[in-house]
């Protein structure tokens, strides 16, 4: 039976673009490019995979490659398509996700977000076409011009010493372990114009299959850029290009691996709150005595060395202050300074809306440790309360107009057998000394910041020996 | 319900969670990266997806071909890592898609350091990549507020099928504070122009590619014309500005700082309010006029160079004097250092 030829279906019927014919592509004649597009969309209707199909267009002549595929398009920026499909196949593990892109795409701008890809294994199709220039910008030096080859922007030739050698994206590629199907073919003759169809193929099964990515690179003819006829051009590709670009398989792990379903992520909305660890019980704040006027509405600023605990007992003193039904702000030095050296935190407890969270002017200030004391001190408001670690510490604060408490917090730790929970003998101190916060309170709010629950009983002891200490 | 003492950049997470988000891909900087680290512990356990991007570039670049798809998705990063993003903000710009990008501003210019700064105003409200866009700017001052309008960037940016931004600083994203969620969002919009990987998406295009200038310019005026609908959006709020004869201007953590001011000077009997942007774009700028027709001088305070200020001083256009206050490299002045300068600059 006589086949009837004709454009395929994976084509719009009219490629809606700004100038020329409808009926024909806006790429040279000679070009590669419209014959990878046509084995490209006879696969697609072989395959029946056109109506999920979304095809990255790149930036270069293949920028308009939306015009001709009658598929879900995107256009993405120079040298991110691989990025892109990324993006979109992680939404539609279903579809079939092909990243087209010339190799000053891929392998120069794109080249981090090509490698990468690949070594995440994204189950993706790329097809790398390979013509040695920069062809839509007017012919210039791409990475894999060869050596010697003139260019606009290599006018005496590449140079090795000014360039360095072309690369080699397949055999760099083949050397990850997550690819799975790896080819370079040449847009030449018919027997290997056969071997790129082939390629294309096997690549799309591999992805329809679920067994990951795969990359051809398909090396292709740029007349225009080359200033070559045609002919002239194919035949370079045969002399010059092949002999650079060794063609083959690179590496094709495709038979060992077990084709799996794509599973769609379920859109889990139930149970949320408990998955996103939010307490669903409604808020009541526990109703307590009002503290003394001196110790109301509190702004502390808690300071000592790394590792001492501070940010957590600044998170106790908030946790529980939130419980009573206080307006709470926590903030902590943050980043490198938190590893080593000295560690502070700015606690606020308000009946009213809290202002600044940055605490300039402590009513308390708690030093773990002599720096602590000796930086900030002078910062506390006259009035204020001082508390510090007198085990530590061996000079007692030299202001007159506040009030002092000194407590030997990590002899009364070690005595308990654990020089980490000095910072809970100093919350039980602070909370005993301003009656701010019941004991119980902070007892039923360690567990929220506790992250070792094993570690509760021994807190709560450190917090009672605090409040001990305060109250003989 | 419940109240959680969590830090800004988790309430993030969990707002937009709660906001139907289920895409995040990033890349880790300081002070943001307890955003991703949120993200990749509690977006697998509601069917999300967390990748981390080899590059800020590739992530901005993933979240343009996720949001292709028509999901909900976000980014989030700070100041350094922002500029590497930009041209991929200017394409989900150009492309119309409804993306969430966090800013945790840090100090700058180039590497500067960690600390607080608000210095990426303008690259985030002026548009920092290149063409004729703009990103709805949101600007929290509360943990509440991350979480809050996290929510509120995602139903903007469906709404207009535009980019929105929580733009922060680092206190506001390492600052614990109490947090009360609110209920999940039941339904996300669909999104009929979206990829869905189906027989219709062959008339589907997403690109920001007009080679015809005609076409470019007309595609430029839908968007001109889409901002000026987004203009109804403005957010802001305003603390006892009624008689107030001095109204100080500022957002994220100096309006906290602000806020002390005006009640430490109130509690004097001074005269003094407070207005605060929440949206960034679009700006408070018919607000700002009118209060100009009654009070007697602004102080806009910020940590960056005179960004806030270019645009206080274009709504309040001459009428009022516009005083200026500003720190930079990370430094957060206290309330007493305002109060100090007030005294000193600003004449009864």
């Amino acid at each position: 039976m006589a086949k009837i030829i004709r454009k395929s279906d994976s084509f719009y019927p009219i490629y809606e673009h700004k100038s020329g014919a409808k009926d024909v592509t806006h790429y040279c004649p000679g070009c590669g490019h419209g014959v990878l597009h046509k084995l490209i969309a006879e696969a697609l209707d072989d395959f029946q995979i056109r109506d999920r199909t979304i095809l990255m267009s790149p930036v270069g002549c293949s920028v308009f490659a939306y015009y001709y595929f009658r598929v879900g398009n995107i256009q993405c920026s120079h040298g991110r398509a691989p990025a892109v499909a990324t993006g979109i196949k992680r939404v539609f593990p279903e579809s079939i996700v092909i990243s087209y892109q010339g190799d000053g795409d891929l392998a120069a701008i794109g080249g981090n977000n090509i490698i990468q890809a690949a070594n995440r294994g994204e189950n993706i199709t790329v097809f790398f076409v390979n013509n040695a220039i920069y062809g839509m910008t007017g012919g210039q030096m791409a990475p894999t011009t060869l050596v010697g080859q003139k260019t606009t922007t290599s006018p005496r030739g590449r140079s090795v010493a000014n360039e360095g050698y072309p690369v080699a994206v397949s055999e760099m590629l083949a050397t990850l372990k997550a690819p799975v199907y790896i080819e370079r073919v040449a847009l030449t003759d018919a027997k290997n114009t056969n071997k790129v169809r082939h390629a294309v193929r096997k690549a799309l099964q591999i992805q329809i299959e679920n067994k990951g990515f795969s990359l051809v690179e398909v090396l292709s003819a740029c007349p225009s850029g080359w200033k070559m006829t045609p002919v002239q051009a194919k035949q370079w590709i045969t002399d010059y290009m092949c002999k650079q670009f060794p063609l083959g398989v690179f590496r094709d792990t495709s038979a060992e691996i077990e084709p799996s379903p794509a599973v769609k992520n379920e859109f889990i909305s139930h149970d949320l709150f408990k998955k996103l660890d939010i307490p669903d019980k409604p808020f009541r704040a526990v109703k307590s005595e009002t503290p003394p006027v001196n110790y109301q509405n509190p702004r502390l600023k808690i300071a000592g060395f790394g590792g001492q605990g501070i940010l957590l007992l600044g998170l106790g003193i908030a946790q529980a202050g939130m419980q009573m039904g206080y307006q709470v702000s926590w903030i902590p030095s943050y980043g490198p300074e938190m590893r080593g050296g000295t560690a502070n935190c700015h606690v606020n407890l308000s009946n009213k809306r809290i202002g600044s969270p940055v605490v300039s002017q402590p009513s308390t200030l708690i030093a773990m440790n002599l720096p602590s004391l000796e930086k900030f001190e002078c910062e506390v408001i006259p009035g204020g309360l001082i508390i510090y670690d007198s085990s530590l510490i061996n000079r007692p604060p030299a202001r007159k107009d506040v009030e002092v408490l000194g407590i030997p917090a990590t002899k009364i730790a070690d005595d308990l057998g654990n020089t980490r929970i000095a910072n809970m003998v100093i919350l039980g101190a602070y909370i005993a000394r301003t009656s701010i916060i019941p004991r119980q309170v902070v007892v039923d709010t360690l567990p929220v910041f506790i992250k070792r629950k094993n570690l509760v009983p021994l807190n709560v002891k450190a917090v009672d020996k605090g409040i001990e200490y305060v109250s003989q | 319900m419940g109240k959680q003492l969590i830090k800004g950049n988790e309430a993030i997470v969990k707002g937009a969670i709660l906001a139907g988000c289920r895409y995040f891909f990033g890349y880790p900087i300081t002070p943001a990266s307890e955003i991703a680290e949120a993200a990749a512990f509690y977006m697998p356990l509601v069917g999300g997806t967390f990748l981390q991007a080899e590059s800020e570039v590739a992530s901005i670049n993933m979240l343009y071909g996720a949001a292709s798809g028509g999901i909900r998705a976000m980014t989030a990063s700070s100041s350094p890592g922002i500029s590497l993003k930009q041209e991929g903000i200017s394409y989900c710009a150009g492309s119309e898609l409804p993306i969430v990008i966090v800013d945790i501003m840090r100090g700058g210019p180039g590497l500067g350091n960690i600390a607080p700064e608000q210095s990426d105003y303008n690259q985030m409200v002026k548009g920092g990549g290149h063409g004729n866009y703009k990103l709805i700017v949101l600007a929290p001052n509360s943990a509440q507020e991350m979480c809050d309008l996290t929510m509120l960037a995602f139903e903007l940016a469906d709404k207009y099928r535009n980019p929105a931004v929580i733009l922060a600083d680092g206190f506001i994203g390492q600052m614990m504070e109490p947090v009360e969620f609110p209920k999940a969002v039941e339904k996300i919009p669909e999104k009929e122009w979206a990829l869905h990987a189906d027989a219709d998406d062959e008339k589907k295009l997403i690109c920001s590619i007009q080679l015809d200038p005609d076409v470019l310019e007309k595609h430029n005026l839908k968007l001109q014309e889409k901002y000026k609908k987004i203009a109804a959006e403005v957010r802001f709020e305003e603390y006892y500005c009624d008689d107030a004869d001095l109204v100080l201007i500022g957002f994220g953590v100096v309006s906290r700082v602000l806020l002390s001011v005006v009640d430490i000077l109130r509690e004097k009997g001074q005269r003094i309010g407070l207005l605060r942007p929440i949206s960034l774009w679009p700006f408070p700028s018919f607000q700002i006029a009118q209060l100009a027709q009654k009070i007697k001088h602004f102080l806009v305070v910020e940590l960056s160079n005179g960004q806030l200020v270019d645009d206080v001083k274009l709504a309040v256009n001459g009428k009022k004097p516009v005083l200026f206050y500003n720190r930079m490299g990370g430094i957060v002045p206290s309330p007493e250092e305002i109060i100090a300068h007030i005294e000193k600059t600003v004449k009864a």
